[in-house]
């Protein structure tokens, strides 16, 4: 068995890698199959559309040239602001997949080295469960620091600048300016501007801790229910 | 098998060489794994500049060093890597089968459309089409033709394999496996966690995928590599065939299990991290009985990895193997993960394994090789020795210079230094790494101007050669 080829195509080729995959990716798959994959329709919170809006007020014309303008009636231009919302994050996301943002910063919060005092919550399963994350965006090396509580920590004008020109407002940052995402200046983002824009606030919006993450503390409820 | 061979040669039924391999191929893929390995640099060079804040290029869209990054990354392993091992099949296969591949045309066909999947994977990242996962950013539109081409790499080198009847040589063990697991880890990397599966599961899948990337495509056509070239260098058997069976066997079950320590500390269940750490740490044992087997080989030789070039490189490829794999074991424990995960240690012992095992084997090859498929000497036997020195010091510096710097940067994060602390004390590490990395790109320069001069002189004395190649075959 061990130096024929059925042994070796058979049991080393194709069963080893069988037992690793079963082990180590459909176990998982399956502990996780309560928690279905949201789309990103589904991902637009009321902070995220708060964000979102605030684009709208703070860089007006780019706004409207990237998506037009509003319907008038109020019920529908909410739908309105939630399905452009939704394709931002979608190509905010592609964005940031395909700049390589994922190579220097990561999105995730271990349990240990004081991340949760530096970014607040440490990551949970449930919260990687959309389309977002396929493939997930864990990420591997920390040149920049972690995004996943970044929303709403800064506002949407400083991420504007910063993506023009990191240096600008972090001295000596290494980070690669990225002017194609505007036009010409950083008060004109252009479409992937604003979507990327979007995608950043997103991160850390479902939290409860948003957006003072490392701040939060909750409540036990007793202590809540003693002082009322 | 050595009597087998004499039996062989006694009845003459042994294939000429020419009859075998396609020797013009395997230097094709050697130009194509090196003009790879050339864009690698740069590009790596490229994003060594930018940490330092000295990018020479202007912001521009498809220069951007975010993409020329993942250029890096895929460059070195589906362009050099994937290049060079398959150059070096095309020799191995059909001499230890004593048959051709299955077919030539359909060799030239797979070369050229190798080299269309790494060109068009390179274009479509400067052109921001990557997708999420490490070394699997390849577009898209790209993921079918290549599953296709490692489909067609497996028919060509496997039929032969097949057709040999008795004992198979170690090296075929790894090679035969090889072209499965290949095969099975492409596809699971960009298929599924692109479309099935997210979130933590997709984290376990790529874990594996990246993992298996190295240890089930690289690891084995490597160590298959070395089992063939160190006893026809040394003229002397493996050590230990045992020992061989070990190392094989034990590779095949604890390597597929370990994808999951690329991501410790993540959302992934904890039994899942556990069981992938046990698995690494198994692993080592492995490891270290194959090292003996090869200093086994070796005891006894006389210094020859010493005055033996191609031999040199491959021992020193050993001896970095030997120092990852201990460095494995070390920083896969979830105590070291706490300290070193996402600093530039992992950075280094990437650099360590790709470059300081893998390309130097690679390179050691392509030494030997490259002056008996051209029939002449090195051009200047000494650029041989420049190449060697430069490229296994710069490794050494920079493998070393990284780890060291990662340790820092992961002291500066747990001690919640502001973040711009942990870049600025990088910037020692970073500018010694450009300087080692530099020195590696000149060691490989020379070596192509090296190649293309040798290749020249063969050229000029080809006359001589190719009528006397003419009356043997008359």
């Amino acid at each position: 068995m061990f130096e024929r080829k059925s042994g070796i195509i058979l049991i080393a080729g194709i069963g080893f890698f069988a037992l690793a995959f079963l082990s180590n990716a459909v176990v998982p798959v399956l502990m996780y199959r309560h928690l279905p994959e949201q789309t990103a329709e589904q991902l637009v919170n009321g902070n995220l559309r708060y964000q979102f809006e605030d684009l709208a007020q703070r860089f007006p014309q780019a706004f409207e040239t990237a998506y037009g303008q509003p319907p008038a009636d109020p019920e529908k231009a909410g739908r309105w602001y939630d399905e452009h919302c939704a394709s931002a994050l979608k190509l905010g996301h592609q964005i940031y997949v395909g700049e390589g943002c994922w190579h220097c910063h990561s999105q995730f919060v271990r349990p240990v080295s004081n991340e949760d005092r530096r970014w607040g919550p440490v990551s949970k399963s449930w919260e990687y469960q959309n389309e977002l994350q396929r493939p997930v965006m864990f990420g591997t090396r920390r040149v920049g620091p972690d995004l996943s509580r970044e929303g709403g920590r800064r506002s949407s004008d400083w991420h504007a600048v910063h993506f023009f020109e990191p240096e600008a407002l972090s001295q000596k940052s290494p980070m690669p300016r990225y002017p194609w995402l505007f036009d010409g200046s950083p008060d004109k983002p252009n479409i992937r501007g604003l979507a990327l824009i979007t995608y950043i606030q997103w991160l850390g919006s479902w939290h409860e801790t948003y957006p003072y993450y490392e701040d939060y503390t909750a409540v036990p409820i007793k202590t809540a229910a003693a002082a009322e | 098998m050595q009597a087998a061979t004499d039996v062989m040669t006694a009845e003459h039924s042994f294939p000429r060489q020419e009859q075998l391999v396609e020797e013009r191929l395997v230097l094709w893929y050697f130009v194509a794994a090196l003009t790879f390995m050339t864009v690698s640099m740069l590009a790596g060079i490229l994003m060594g500049l930018q940490l330092l804040r000295h990018n020479p290029l202007p912001p521009i869209e498809v220069l951007s060093p975010g993409r020329w990054r993942m250029i890096h990354t895929n460059a070195i392993a589906y362009g050099f890597l994937a290049n060079a091992f398959l150059g070096i099949m095309h020799w191995v296969v059909p001499r230890l089968t004593l048959r051709p591949v299955f077919s030539r045309p359909l060799s030239y066909l797979i070369f050229f459309a190798w080299q269309f999947v790494v060109l068009a994977t390179a274009v479509g990242l400067m052109f921001g089409q990557a997708q999420g996962l490490e070394w699997g950013e390849t577009p898209v539109w790209i993921d079918p033709v290549a599953q296709l081409g490692l489909l067609l790499v497996a028919i060509n080198f496997g039929t032969p394999i097949l057709q040999t009847r008795g004992p198979m040589y170690v090296t075929l063990w790894y090679y035969l496996a090889a072209l499965v697991w290949t095969f099975l880890t492409y596809a699971m990397g960009n298929f599924v966690p692109e479309y099935f599966v997210c979130g933590s599961s997709a984290g376990a899948v790529g874990g594996l995928f990246i993992h298996d990337l190295v240890g089930l495509f690289v690891t084995p056509l490597g160590w298959g590599m070395m089992y063939y070239f160190v006893p026809i260098l040394l003229k002397r058997p493996i050590w230990s065939h045992g020992l061989s069976l070990v190392g094989f066997w034990g590779l095949a079950f604890f390597y597929p299990l370990q994808g999951i320590h690329h991501f410790l500390y993540t959302p992934i269940p904890m039994f899942l991290q556990y069981g992938a750490v046990l698995s690494t740490i198994a692993l080592e044992l492995v490891v270290v009985t194959v090292i003996i087997n090869f200093i086994g080989t070796l005891y006894g030789t006389g210094g020859a990895c010493l005055t033996n070039l191609p031999l040199r490189y491959f021992y020193t490829g050993i001896l970095f193997y030997f120092l990852t794999c201990l460095q494995c074991a070390l920083q896969v424990t979830m105590t070291f993960q706490a300290l070193i995960h996402f600093t530039d240690w992992v950075v280094g012992h990437a650099h360590m394994v790709m470059f300081g095992v893998f390309s130097l084997w690679q390179l050691g090859v392509m030494t030997y090789l490259i002056p008996r498929i051209l029939k002449t000497e090195w051009y200047n036997p000494a650029w041989c020795e420049w190449h060697y020195w430069a490229s296994a010091g710069g490794l050494l510096v920079m493998a070393g210079d990284l780890i060291l710097g990662g340790l820092f940067q992961g002291w500066s994060w747990a001690a919640l230094h502001p973040w711009e602390t942990s870049i600025h004390l990088s910037i020692p590490f970073w500018s010694v790494r450009i300087v080692a990395g530099l020195v590696m790109f000149a060691a490989q320069l020379l070596f192509i101007v090296h190649f293309y001069l040798t290749w020249r002189k063969s050229l000029q004395t080809a006359p001589a050669v190719v009528p006397a190649a003419g009356l043997a075959t008359a």
